[in-house]
């Protein structure tokens, strides 16, 4: 068995490991409650059914129990099973031949994430590439709207899927760059890419809800 | 009056490096040219403060909470395992 050290992990998190290992069934149910749900969501971005995202999380979860001794503590706890999840999901989405291959760096790289008629065009004589149709400031309250906390979640469900990876582990989980890396094996430069397209292609898609007075 | 100086950034360039300002990827020179179009472009900044608005309302998607049947089935599969070896 392998020693744990302490890098990347989060508090009370090798005790929880340690007591796992001695097949300690209240460390097994305090990881189901903090990371289970979490789990099926990384899942279901890879497979688009939720009876699928729910078989392999149970796939996931005995492959963490057969792994746990190997577990060296390099990545956080969080980064090594999400990436179990991830690699089960994405292996189980190819077998059914549902999710698009790894082309799924679908829109070209240098596209512009903004509409560029919201922009002066380069020949404006005074302020070229200048907003000519500018955001209107979002007010916090509506941000906190359950209609708005919707939108939201339906706006990821139709991002390009390697988007909806990044940005469902990044945002919607809390994960770090290194930990999302990690889990989809990605580069750093790509993971960001990725962050960048999804961000701006949700706040697009909230942006006529949440104009003042819309 | 002048118009813009030739080497500004413009606004359309500006919501391209948004991502990489917030994730503390820009060099310094790119990060200070960011930083003074933000001090004189309100639009900018509106943008910038709504990518932020966005990552908040995405951390705050549902937190499913699953079923009791479920928590079983995990459960049994831990007792399996711990039987197995």
């Amino acid at each position: 068995m392998r020693e744990v050290t302490s890098a990347g992990s989060h508090p009370g998190e090798l005790e929880l490991v340690a007591a796992l290992r001695r097949r300690d069934e209240s460390a097994f149910l305090a990881l189901v409650r903090r990371f289970h749900s979490s789990m099926v969501r990384v899942a279901r971005v890879f497979v688009n059914s939720d009876a699928v995202a729910d078989e392999v999380v149970q796939e996931a979860w005995l492959a963490v129990l057969e792994g746990i001794g190997a577990f060296e503590g390099r990545a956080s706890l969080r980064s090594w099973m999400f990436s179990i999840v991830a690699n089960r999901a994405r292996s189980r989405a190819l077998r059914e031949a549902r999710s698009e291959p790894f082309s799924s760096f679908e829109d070209p790289e240098g596209e512009p994430t903004v509409d560029p008629a919201r922009f002066n065009p380069p020949d404006h004589p005074r302020w070229p590439g200048h907003w000519c149709s500018p955001p209107e400031r979002w007010a916090d309250e509506q941000l906190l709207l359950k209609e708005t906390v919707e939108l939201t979640k339906r706006a990821i469900d139709t991002l390009p899927s390697a988007q909806r990876q990044v940005i469902v582990l990044r945002d919607v989980e809390g994960c770090s760059s290194e930990e999302v890396c990690e889990a989809l094996a990605v580069s750093d430069g790509n993971q960001r890419v990725l962050l960048h397209r999804a961000r701006a292609k949700v706040r697009a898609m909230l942006e006529p809800h949440l104009r003042r007075n819309a | 009056m002048s118009s813009r100086v030739p080497d500004q950034p413009t606004c359309r360039e500006i919501v391209e490096l948004v991502t990489d300002y917030l994730e503390e990827r820009l060099s310094l020179d790119a990060r200070t040219r960011l930083e003074q179009h933000l001090v004189y472009c309100d639009w900018c900044r509106v943008y910038l403060e709504q990518i932020r608005q966005t990552i908040r309302v995405a951390g705050s998607v549902s937190e499913e909470s699953f079923s009791p049947q479920r928590q079983e089935e995990l459960v049994r599969l831990f007792r399996d395992w711990k039987g197995k070896k």
